[in-house]
Protein backbone atom coordinates (compact mmCIF):
# COMPACT_ATOMS: atom_id res chain seq x y z
CA UNK A 1 0.00 0.00 0.00
CA UNK A 2 1.33 3.43 -1.10
CA UNK A 3 1.31 6.06 2.09
CA UNK A 4 -0.73 8.97 1.72
CA UNK A 5 1.66 11.20 3.16
CA UNK A 6 5.17 11.06 4.61
CA UNK A 7 6.41 13.87 7.43
CA UNK A 8 9.34 14.87 9.40
CA UNK A 9 8.60 14.20 13.26
CA UNK A 10 11.29 16.41 14.31
CA UNK A 11 14.92 16.10 12.38
CA UNK A 12 15.10 12.23 13.97
CA UNK A 13 12.15 10.33 12.86
CA UNK A 14 9.88 10.46 9.78
CA UNK A 15 5.98 9.24 9.81
CA UNK A 16 4.64 7.53 7.27
CA UNK A 17 0.47 7.34 7.11
CA UNK A 18 -1.28 5.44 5.37
CA UNK A 19 -4.69 6.53 5.72
CA UNK A 20 -7.08 8.40 9.17
CA UNK A 21 -9.05 5.66 10.24
CA UNK A 22 -8.97 1.92 12.25
CA UNK A 23 -8.92 -0.17 8.96
CA UNK A 24 -7.30 -3.81 8.65
CA UNK A 25 -5.56 -3.41 5.48
CA UNK A 26 -4.17 0.33 6.33
CA UNK A 27 -2.92 -1.32 10.47
CA UNK A 28 -1.52 -4.05 8.16
CA UNK A 29 0.69 -1.70 5.98
CA UNK A 30 2.10 0.17 8.99
CA UNK A 31 2.86 -2.95 10.68
CA UNK A 32 4.89 -4.25 7.58
CA UNK A 33 6.52 -1.46 7.11
CA UNK A 34 7.86 -1.00 10.69
CA UNK A 35 8.86 -5.04 10.63
CA UNK A 36 10.73 -4.35 7.23
CA UNK A 37 12.48 -2.00 8.46
CA UNK A 38 13.46 -4.18 12.01
CA UNK A 39 14.54 -6.72 9.74
CA UNK A 40 16.41 -4.51 6.81
CA UNK A 41 18.32 -1.99 8.98
CA UNK A 42 20.06 0.74 7.58
CA UNK A 43 22.98 2.66 9.04
CA UNK A 44 21.26 5.03 11.80
CA UNK A 45 18.23 3.25 12.59
CA UNK A 46 16.96 3.31 16.16
CA UNK A 47 13.45 1.82 16.00
CA UNK A 48 10.13 1.54 14.15
CA UNK A 49 7.04 2.32 15.52
CA UNK A 50 3.68 1.22 14.08
CA UNK A 51 0.37 2.83 15.03
CA UNK A 52 -3.08 2.56 13.75
CA UNK A 53 -2.85 3.57 10.47
CA UNK A 54 0.54 4.80 10.27
CA UNK A 55 4.30 3.91 11.27
CA UNK A 56 7.19 6.35 12.40
CA UNK A 57 10.55 5.19 11.89
CA UNK A 58 13.05 6.77 14.53
CA UNK A 59 16.94 7.69 13.34
CA UNK A 60 20.44 9.07 14.49
CA UNK A 61 20.18 12.15 12.29
CA UNK A 62 24.12 12.15 11.72
CA UNK A 63 24.31 8.46 11.16
CA UNK A 64 21.95 8.49 8.09
CA UNK A 65 23.47 11.99 6.98
CA UNK A 66 26.97 10.42 6.99
CA UNK A 67 25.73 6.97 5.15
CA UNK A 68 23.43 8.75 2.61
CA UNK A 69 25.82 11.44 1.41
CA UNK A 70 24.06 11.97 -2.04
CA UNK A 71 20.93 12.96 -0.13
CA UNK A 72 20.69 16.51 0.68
CA UNK A 73 19.18 15.67 4.20
CA UNK A 74 18.48 12.38 6.30
CA UNK A 75 14.97 13.08 5.83
CA UNK A 76 15.01 13.03 2.14
CA UNK A 77 17.43 9.49 2.50
CA UNK A 78 14.84 8.05 5.22
CA UNK A 79 12.02 8.88 2.44
CA UNK A 80 13.48 7.28 -0.44
CA UNK A 81 13.96 4.21 1.68
CA UNK A 82 10.29 4.40 2.65
CA UNK A 83 9.34 4.55 -1.09
CA UNK A 84 11.43 1.51 -2.02
CA UNK A 85 10.36 -0.95 1.06
CA UNK A 86 6.21 0.45 0.11
CA UNK A 87 6.62 -0.22 -2.97
CA UNK A 88 8.68 -3.81 -2.19
CA UNK A 89 5.91 -4.47 0.56
CA UNK A 90 2.82 -3.84 -2.04
CA UNK A 91 0.69 -6.87 -1.20
CA UNK A 92 2.73 -8.82 1.28
CA UNK A 93 0.45 -10.29 3.75
CA UNK A 94 -0.07 -9.47 7.44
CA UNK A 95 3.69 -11.19 9.14
CA UNK A 96 1.69 -11.44 12.47
CA UNK A 97 -0.95 -14.31 12.81
CA UNK A 98 -0.69 -14.74 16.50
CA UNK A 99 -4.24 -15.21 18.48
CA UNK A 100 -4.21 -14.58 22.02
CA UNK A 101 -6.94 -15.75 24.56
CA UNK A 102 -7.62 -13.62 27.20
CA UNK A 103 -9.94 -14.91 30.50
CA UNK A 104 -12.32 -11.78 31.40
CA UNK A 105 -14.59 -12.03 34.56
CA UNK A 106 -18.01 -10.28 34.12
CA UNK A 107 -18.54 -10.25 37.67
CA UNK A 108 -19.75 -7.06 39.34
CA UNK A 109 -17.49 -5.91 41.63
CA UNK A 110 -15.25 -5.69 38.33
CA UNK A 111 -17.22 -4.57 35.39
CA UNK A 112 -17.46 -1.22 36.84
CA UNK A 113 -19.37 0.40 34.03
CA UNK A 114 -21.43 -3.01 32.72
CA UNK A 115 -24.58 -1.25 34.02
CA UNK A 116 -23.90 1.77 32.39
CA UNK A 117 -22.92 0.09 28.85
CA UNK A 118 -26.18 -2.04 29.04
CA UNK A 119 -28.09 1.09 29.74
CA UNK A 120 -26.59 2.92 26.94
CA UNK A 121 -27.21 0.88 24.46
CA UNK A 122 -30.19 -0.74 25.78
CA UNK A 123 -29.98 -3.84 26.24
CA UNK A 124 -29.54 -6.95 29.13
CA UNK A 125 -26.12 -7.39 30.52
CA UNK A 126 -25.85 -10.22 29.53
CA UNK A 127 -26.47 -9.75 26.07
CA UNK A 128 -23.33 -7.17 26.15
CA UNK A 129 -21.23 -9.66 27.67
CA UNK A 130 -22.30 -11.90 24.58
CA UNK A 131 -21.66 -9.33 21.99
CA UNK A 132 -18.20 -8.38 23.62
CA UNK A 133 -17.48 -12.57 23.33
CA UNK A 134 -18.77 -12.69 19.72
CA UNK A 135 -15.65 -10.93 18.06
CA UNK A 136 -11.73 -11.62 17.50
CA UNK A 137 -10.41 -8.14 18.39
CA UNK A 138 -7.08 -7.02 16.52
CA UNK A 139 -4.27 -5.08 18.73
CA UNK A 140 -4.08 -1.85 16.83
CA UNK A 141 -1.38 -0.41 18.56
CA UNK A 142 -0.12 -0.49 21.90
CA UNK A 143 0.36 3.31 23.84
CA UNK A 144 -1.15 5.24 26.29
CA UNK A 145 0.33 3.49 29.32
CA UNK A 146 3.02 0.59 28.78
CA UNK A 147 1.90 -2.66 27.08
CA UNK A 148 -1.79 -1.01 27.08
CA UNK A 149 -3.74 -2.24 23.65
CA UNK A 150 -5.81 -0.38 21.67
CA UNK A 151 -7.97 -3.09 20.04
CA UNK A 152 -11.01 -3.26 17.76
CA UNK A 153 -13.61 -3.08 16.33
CA UNK A 154 -16.20 -3.20 19.16
CA UNK A 155 -19.82 -3.78 17.91
CA UNK A 156 -21.55 -0.75 17.30
CA UNK A 157 -24.26 -1.58 19.18
CA UNK A 158 -22.00 -1.77 22.79
CA UNK A 159 -20.32 1.55 21.53
CA UNK A 160 -19.87 3.63 24.24
CA UNK A 161 -18.23 7.25 25.16
CA UNK A 162 -15.66 7.40 27.46
CA UNK A 163 -16.50 8.43 30.80
CA UNK A 164 -16.63 12.28 30.98
CA UNK A 165 -14.71 12.71 34.22
CA UNK A 166 -12.16 9.75 34.19
CA UNK A 167 -11.43 7.37 37.68
CA UNK A 168 -8.59 8.14 39.08
CA UNK A 169 -8.43 4.43 39.66
CA UNK A 170 -8.66 1.87 37.54
CA UNK A 171 -7.27 -1.67 39.23
CA UNK A 172 -5.12 -3.35 37.17
CA UNK A 173 -6.48 -5.67 34.55
CA UNK A 174 -9.40 -4.13 34.04
CA UNK A 175 -11.03 -3.93 30.19
CA UNK A 176 -12.66 -1.33 28.89
CA UNK A 177 -14.51 0.34 26.24
CA UNK A 178 -14.07 3.49 24.17
CA UNK A 179 -16.24 4.24 21.35
CA UNK A 180 -15.56 1.25 19.56
CA UNK A 181 -12.38 0.31 20.78
CA UNK A 182 -11.38 -1.99 23.67
CA UNK A 183 -8.38 -2.37 25.70
CA UNK A 184 -6.96 -3.60 28.95
CA UNK A 185 -5.25 -1.86 31.66
CA UNK A 186 -1.67 -3.38 32.63
CA UNK A 187 -1.47 -1.91 35.44
CA UNK A 188 -3.69 0.23 37.91
CA UNK A 189 -4.25 3.71 36.53
CA UNK A 190 -6.00 6.70 35.92
CA UNK A 191 -8.23 6.19 33.23
CA UNK A 192 -11.58 7.08 31.65
CA UNK A 193 -12.25 3.63 29.31
CA UNK A 194 -16.24 2.56 30.03
CA UNK A 195 -14.98 -1.13 32.44
CA UNK A 196 -16.50 -3.92 31.26
CA UNK A 197 -14.80 -6.52 33.42
CA UNK A 198 -11.27 -7.67 34.14
CA UNK A 199 -8.61 -10.33 33.97
CA UNK A 200 -6.15 -11.64 35.82
CA UNK A 201 -3.25 -11.96 33.04
CA UNK A 202 -0.40 -10.57 33.39
CA UNK A 203 0.03 -8.08 30.79
CA UNK A 204 3.68 -7.58 31.50
CA UNK A 205 6.34 -9.51 31.20
CA UNK A 206 10.64 -9.28 32.45
CA UNK A 207 11.81 -10.31 29.10
CA UNK A 208 13.85 -6.91 28.39
CA UNK A 209 12.93 -7.33 24.07
CA UNK A 210 9.23 -8.14 24.29
CA UNK A 211 7.85 -7.02 27.78
CA UNK A 212 4.29 -7.28 26.78
CA UNK A 213 1.78 -10.10 26.80
CA UNK A 214 0.82 -8.19 23.47
CA UNK A 215 2.07 -6.92 20.00
CA UNK A 216 1.15 -4.98 17.50
CA UNK A 217 -1.27 -6.34 15.21
CA UNK A 218 -1.86 -9.85 17.11
CA UNK A 219 -5.91 -11.72 17.34
CA UNK A 220 -7.28 -11.72 20.80
CA UNK A 221 -10.07 -13.74 22.01
CA UNK A 222 -11.75 -12.58 25.18
CA UNK A 223 -13.59 -15.85 27.04
CA UNK A 224 -15.79 -15.65 29.80
CA UNK A 225 -13.99 -17.16 33.16
CA UNK A 226 -17.55 -18.16 33.93
CA UNK A 227 -17.89 -20.72 30.95
CA UNK B 1 31.88 2.80 47.25
CA UNK B 2 28.69 4.99 46.95
CA UNK B 3 27.03 8.04 47.18
CA UNK B 4 24.82 8.88 49.92
CA UNK B 5 21.46 11.52 49.78
CA UNK B 6 22.21 12.83 53.10
CA UNK B 7 18.85 15.07 52.86
CA UNK B 8 16.78 14.72 50.23
CA UNK B 9 15.62 16.81 47.38
CA UNK B 10 11.83 18.38 45.62
CA UNK B 11 12.53 15.48 42.68
CA UNK B 12 15.77 13.94 42.23
CA UNK B 13 15.80 11.20 39.76
CA UNK B 14 18.67 8.99 38.13
CA UNK B 15 18.31 9.36 34.54
CA UNK B 16 19.74 7.89 31.32
CA UNK B 17 19.57 9.54 27.97
CA UNK B 18 16.50 7.34 27.00
CA UNK B 19 16.10 3.76 26.33
CA UNK B 20 14.71 3.44 22.88
CA UNK B 21 13.50 0.94 20.59
CA UNK B 22 10.43 -0.27 22.99
CA UNK B 23 8.00 2.68 21.78
CA UNK B 24 6.02 0.28 19.71
CA UNK B 25 5.00 -1.73 23.45
CA UNK B 26 3.89 1.25 24.39
CA UNK B 27 7.09 2.04 26.60
CA UNK B 28 8.58 5.47 26.53
CA UNK B 29 12.30 6.47 26.07
CA UNK B 30 11.88 8.62 29.23
CA UNK B 31 15.49 9.72 29.96
CA UNK B 32 17.41 13.53 30.83
CA UNK B 33 14.83 16.31 30.46
CA UNK B 34 18.08 18.39 29.49
CA UNK B 35 19.82 16.09 27.53
CA UNK B 36 22.57 18.23 27.05
CA UNK B 37 23.53 19.33 30.13
CA UNK B 38 23.36 15.48 31.15
CA UNK B 39 25.75 14.56 27.65
CA UNK B 40 28.74 17.21 28.39
CA UNK B 41 28.98 16.60 31.77
CA UNK B 42 29.52 12.41 30.87
CA UNK B 43 31.94 13.93 28.82
CA UNK B 44 33.77 16.18 31.24
CA UNK B 45 34.32 13.10 33.45
CA UNK B 46 35.24 11.59 31.00
CA UNK B 47 32.61 8.37 30.54
CA UNK B 48 33.05 7.21 26.76
CA UNK B 49 29.38 5.61 27.25
CA UNK B 50 26.52 7.66 28.24
CA UNK B 51 25.76 6.68 31.49
CA UNK B 52 23.05 7.60 33.87
CA UNK B 53 23.04 10.60 35.77
CA UNK B 54 21.76 12.32 38.72
CA UNK B 55 18.94 15.08 37.97
CA UNK B 56 17.96 17.50 40.39
CA UNK B 57 15.33 20.46 40.49
CA UNK B 58 15.53 23.04 43.61
CA UNK B 59 15.71 22.34 46.31
CA UNK B 60 18.15 20.49 45.51
CA UNK B 61 19.32 17.30 47.55
CA UNK B 62 22.73 17.19 49.65
CA UNK B 63 25.43 14.59 48.66
CA UNK B 64 27.88 12.82 50.41
CA UNK B 65 30.15 11.37 47.91
CA UNK B 66 31.34 8.15 50.73
CA UNK B 67 34.42 7.13 48.09
CA UNK B 68 36.44 9.74 46.27
CA UNK B 69 35.06 10.76 43.10
CA UNK B 70 36.07 12.40 39.99
CA UNK B 71 32.34 14.36 39.39
CA UNK B 72 30.63 17.03 36.98
CA UNK B 73 27.43 19.59 37.17
CA UNK B 74 25.77 20.52 34.11
CA UNK B 75 22.53 21.88 33.52
CA UNK B 76 21.14 24.54 36.03
CA UNK B 77 23.12 26.62 38.57
CA UNK B 78 22.30 25.95 41.68
CA UNK B 79 25.28 27.68 43.42
CA UNK B 80 26.96 23.85 44.13
CA UNK B 81 29.32 23.52 47.21
CA UNK B 82 31.80 21.06 48.14
CA UNK B 83 32.64 21.27 51.69
CA UNK B 84 31.42 24.93 51.85
CA UNK B 85 33.54 25.77 48.87
CA UNK B 86 31.81 27.12 46.07
CA UNK B 87 32.21 24.88 42.73
CA UNK B 88 30.99 25.45 39.00
CA UNK B 89 29.37 24.07 36.78
CA UNK B 90 30.61 22.47 33.17
CA UNK B 91 33.85 21.89 34.99
CA UNK B 92 35.91 18.48 35.89
CA UNK B 93 36.08 18.38 39.94
CA UNK B 94 37.45 15.97 42.29
CA UNK B 95 35.93 14.98 45.87
CA UNK B 96 37.39 13.78 48.52
CA UNK B 97 35.80 10.65 50.10
CA UNK B 98 33.46 11.67 53.10
CA UNK B 99 32.67 15.16 50.74
CA UNK B 100 29.32 16.95 51.07
CA UNK B 101 27.96 18.66 47.87
CA UNK B 102 25.53 21.11 48.69
CA UNK B 103 22.88 23.50 46.18
CA UNK B 104 22.42 26.99 47.86
CA UNK B 105 20.48 28.90 45.70
CA UNK B 106 18.65 28.78 41.88
CA UNK B 107 20.36 31.00 39.88
CA UNK B 108 19.29 30.66 36.38
CA UNK B 109 18.08 27.09 34.56
CA UNK B 110 15.47 24.74 36.72
CA UNK B 111 17.25 20.86 36.26
CA UNK B 112 21.27 20.78 37.19
CA UNK B 113 22.91 17.17 36.40
CA UNK B 114 25.55 15.32 37.95
CA UNK B 115 27.69 13.21 36.27
CA UNK B 116 30.72 10.85 37.79
CA UNK B 117 33.41 9.33 36.18
CA UNK B 118 32.93 5.46 35.68
CA UNK B 119 29.02 6.09 36.19
CA UNK B 120 26.31 4.93 38.36
CA UNK B 121 25.12 1.30 39.02
CA UNK B 122 21.93 1.45 39.53
CA UNK B 123 20.78 -1.87 37.92
CA UNK B 124 20.16 -4.21 40.96
CA UNK B 125 18.90 -1.42 42.86
CA UNK B 126 15.99 -0.41 40.17
CA UNK B 127 16.92 3.65 41.00
CA UNK B 128 16.31 4.80 37.39
CA UNK B 129 13.28 6.99 37.38
CA UNK B 130 12.26 6.92 40.93
CA UNK B 131 12.51 9.36 43.51
CA UNK B 132 16.07 9.38 45.67
CA UNK B 133 14.74 9.31 49.37
CA UNK B 134 17.25 10.69 52.22
CA UNK B 135 19.12 7.36 52.94
CA UNK B 136 19.87 6.00 49.66
CA UNK B 137 23.07 4.86 48.59
CA UNK B 138 23.59 5.36 44.77
CA UNK B 139 26.80 2.79 43.77
CA UNK B 140 29.28 3.95 41.74
CA UNK B 141 30.34 1.63 39.01
CA UNK B 142 34.71 2.05 38.98
CA UNK B 143 35.99 3.25 41.95
CA UNK B 144 38.54 5.89 41.59
CA UNK B 145 42.11 5.87 42.71
CA UNK B 146 43.31 9.07 43.39
CA UNK B 147 46.56 9.05 42.01
CA UNK B 148 45.03 9.13 38.61
CA UNK B 149 43.40 12.32 39.29
CA UNK B 150 45.60 14.13 36.68
CA UNK B 151 43.11 18.01 36.76
CA UNK B 152 40.64 19.98 36.01
CA UNK B 153 38.87 20.90 32.46
CA UNK B 154 35.99 22.53 31.79
CA UNK B 155 33.49 23.31 29.00
CA UNK B 156 34.66 25.61 26.52
CA UNK B 157 31.78 28.74 27.23
CA UNK B 158 30.89 28.88 23.14
CA UNK B 159 29.52 25.17 23.57
CA UNK B 160 27.22 25.53 26.42
CA UNK B 161 23.29 26.54 25.90
CA UNK B 162 22.56 29.74 26.58
CA UNK B 163 19.74 29.20 29.13
CA UNK B 164 17.44 32.01 29.74
CA UNK B 165 13.46 32.01 31.34
CA UNK B 166 12.60 33.39 27.66
CA UNK B 167 13.63 31.74 25.29
CA UNK B 168 12.84 31.55 21.29
CA UNK B 169 13.56 27.52 20.62
CA UNK B 170 13.27 26.62 17.01
CA UNK B 171 11.10 24.90 15.54
CA UNK B 172 9.93 21.93 12.38
CA UNK B 173 6.31 22.54 10.98
CA UNK B 174 4.16 19.49 12.50
CA UNK B 175 2.18 17.01 10.28
CA UNK B 176 -0.72 18.80 11.43
CA UNK B 177 0.13 22.44 11.08
CA UNK B 178 -2.92 22.65 8.46
CA UNK B 179 -4.93 22.59 11.12
CA UNK B 180 -3.97 26.12 12.12
CA UNK B 181 -5.27 29.35 9.88
CA UNK B 182 -3.01 31.47 8.76
CA UNK B 183 -3.52 33.87 11.46
CA UNK B 184 -3.36 31.21 13.73
CA UNK B 185 -0.14 30.63 12.27
CA UNK B 186 1.64 33.56 12.37
CA UNK B 187 0.52 33.76 15.85
CA UNK B 188 2.56 30.77 16.73
CA UNK B 189 5.82 32.18 15.62
CA UNK B 190 4.56 36.09 16.39
CA UNK B 191 3.18 35.70 19.72
CA UNK B 192 4.67 34.35 23.07
CA UNK B 193 3.98 31.35 25.47
CA UNK B 194 3.65 31.05 29.27
CA UNK B 195 4.70 27.90 30.59
CA UNK B 196 1.68 27.16 33.33
CA UNK B 197 1.49 25.43 36.15
CA UNK B 198 0.36 22.16 34.44
CA UNK B 199 3.73 21.26 33.52
CA UNK B 200 5.80 18.69 34.67
CA UNK B 201 8.54 15.65 33.14
CA UNK B 202 5.16 14.51 30.22
CA UNK B 203 4.56 18.04 29.03
CA UNK B 204 4.79 21.41 29.22
CA UNK B 205 0.96 23.17 28.85
CA UNK B 206 1.58 26.52 27.14
CA UNK B 207 -0.81 29.40 27.53
CA UNK B 208 -0.61 31.61 24.53
CA UNK B 209 -3.08 32.88 21.92
CA UNK B 210 -6.20 30.48 21.60
CA UNK B 211 -5.71 28.89 18.24
CA UNK B 212 -9.33 27.63 16.29
CA UNK B 213 -8.46 24.29 14.44
CA UNK B 214 -10.01 24.59 10.53
CA UNK B 215 -10.42 20.68 10.99
CA UNK B 216 -12.35 18.73 13.65
CA UNK B 217 -12.19 15.52 11.99
CA UNK B 218 -11.27 13.36 14.96
CA UNK B 219 -7.14 11.86 14.33
CA UNK B 220 -6.24 8.04 14.63
CA UNK B 221 -3.48 7.92 17.36
CA UNK B 222 -0.29 8.47 15.54
CA UNK B 223 3.28 8.92 17.14
CA UNK B 224 4.68 11.43 19.01
CA UNK B 225 8.06 12.51 19.96
CA UNK B 226 9.95 14.42 23.01
CA UNK B 227 9.33 18.42 21.41
CA UNK B 228 6.07 17.63 19.75
CA UNK B 229 3.63 20.23 20.62
CA UNK B 230 0.14 19.03 20.21
CA UNK B 231 -2.96 21.61 20.00
CA UNK B 232 -5.35 20.34 22.32
CA UNK B 233 -9.24 20.58 22.24
CA UNK B 234 -9.00 23.58 24.39
CA UNK B 235 -7.28 25.85 21.79
CA UNK B 236 -3.80 25.48 23.92
CA UNK B 237 -0.58 24.13 23.20
CA UNK B 238 1.14 21.12 25.18
CA UNK B 239 5.13 20.64 24.09
CA UNK B 240 6.04 17.01 25.27
CA UNK B 241 8.82 16.02 27.14
CA UNK B 242 10.98 13.65 27.99
CA UNK B 243 8.20 10.97 29.97
CA UNK B 244 5.28 11.94 27.20
CA UNK B 245 3.05 9.09 25.69
CA UNK B 246 4.45 7.25 22.74
CA UNK B 247 1.90 7.99 20.67
CA UNK B 248 -1.15 10.69 20.53
CA UNK B 249 -4.84 11.71 18.94
CA UNK B 250 -4.14 15.29 19.02
CA UNK B 251 -3.01 17.19 16.27
CA UNK B 252 0.88 17.87 15.64
CA UNK B 253 1.34 21.52 15.24
CA UNK B 254 5.48 21.51 15.42
CA UNK B 255 8.52 19.34 16.61
CA UNK B 256 10.73 21.97 18.58
CA UNK B 257 14.21 20.63 17.32
CA UNK B 258 16.38 18.64 20.00
CA UNK B 259 19.22 20.37 20.74
CA UNK B 260 16.85 23.17 21.34
CA UNK B 261 14.94 21.09 23.64
CA UNK B 262 17.49 21.86 26.60
CA UNK B 263 16.72 25.59 26.26
CA UNK B 264 12.41 24.17 26.91
CA UNK B 265 13.90 21.64 29.19
CA UNK B 266 15.16 24.25 31.29
CA UNK B 267 12.49 26.51 32.21
CA UNK B 268 10.06 26.36 35.03
CA UNK B 269 6.25 27.62 35.26
CA UNK B 270 5.83 31.07 34.41
CA UNK B 271 8.97 31.27 32.27
CA UNK B 272 7.92 32.11 28.68
CA UNK B 273 8.93 30.99 25.42
CA UNK B 274 8.89 31.77 21.71
CA UNK B 275 8.80 29.90 18.83
CA UNK B 276 11.12 30.50 15.13
CA UNK B 277 10.07 28.11 12.66
CA UNK B 278 13.04 26.95 10.68
CA UNK B 279 12.59 24.14 7.27
CA UNK B 280 14.24 20.74 7.64
CA UNK B 281 17.56 21.72 5.57
CA UNK B 282 18.30 23.88 8.21
CA UNK B 283 17.36 21.74 11.44
CA UNK B 284 19.66 19.05 9.91
CA UNK B 285 22.18 21.66 9.21
CA UNK B 286 22.58 23.04 13.33
CA UNK B 287 22.38 19.67 14.38
CA UNK B 288 25.08 18.54 12.23
CA UNK B 289 27.34 21.57 13.82
CA UNK B 290 26.57 20.91 16.92
CA UNK B 291 27.06 17.39 16.96
CA UNK B 292 30.55 18.21 15.60
CA UNK B 293 31.02 20.45 18.53
CA UNK B 294 30.26 17.58 20.46
CA UNK B 295 32.69 15.34 18.79
CA UNK B 296 35.56 17.66 19.15
CA UNK B 297 34.48 17.94 22.87
CA UNK B 298 34.60 14.06 23.21
CA UNK B 299 38.38 14.11 21.55
CA UNK B 300 39.65 17.05 23.72
CA UNK B 301 38.46 15.26 26.91
CA UNK B 302 40.56 12.39 25.78
CA UNK B 303 39.14 8.74 26.87
CA UNK B 304 41.28 6.65 29.17
CA UNK B 305 43.84 8.99 30.09
CA UNK B 306 42.30 9.11 33.79
CA UNK B 307 42.01 5.03 33.28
Amino acid sequence: MRPTRIFPLGENAVTVEFGNEMSEPLNDAANNLSAYFETHRFPGFVEAVPAIASATIFYDLIAVRKSFLEFKTAFEAIKQLVEDATEHLADTPPVNNRIVQVPVSFDAENALDLEFIAENSGLTKSKVIEIFLSKTYRVYMLGFLPGFAYMGVVDERIAVPRKSSPRLIVPKGSVGIAGQQTGIYPNESPGGWQIIGKTDLDLMTPDRDSPCLFQPGDSVRFLSNKL
Amino acid sequence: MSLLIQKEGILTTVQGRGNYRLQRFGINPGGAMDRTAARLANLLVGNAQPELVIEMHFPAAEIVFEHSCVFALGGADFRASLNGNPIENWSCLFAERSSVLKFEKKAGGNRCYLAVKGGFDVAADRFENRRLKKGDRIALKIPLKEEKWLGKRRVSTSMLPVYSSFPTVRILEGGEINYLSDVDRQALTEENFVVTNDSNRMGFRLKGPKFKPLQTTEMVSSAVSFGTIQLLPDGHLIVLMADHQTSGGYPRIANVISIDLPLLAQLAANDKVAFELIGIDEAERVTTQFEQDVERLRIGCGFGRYW
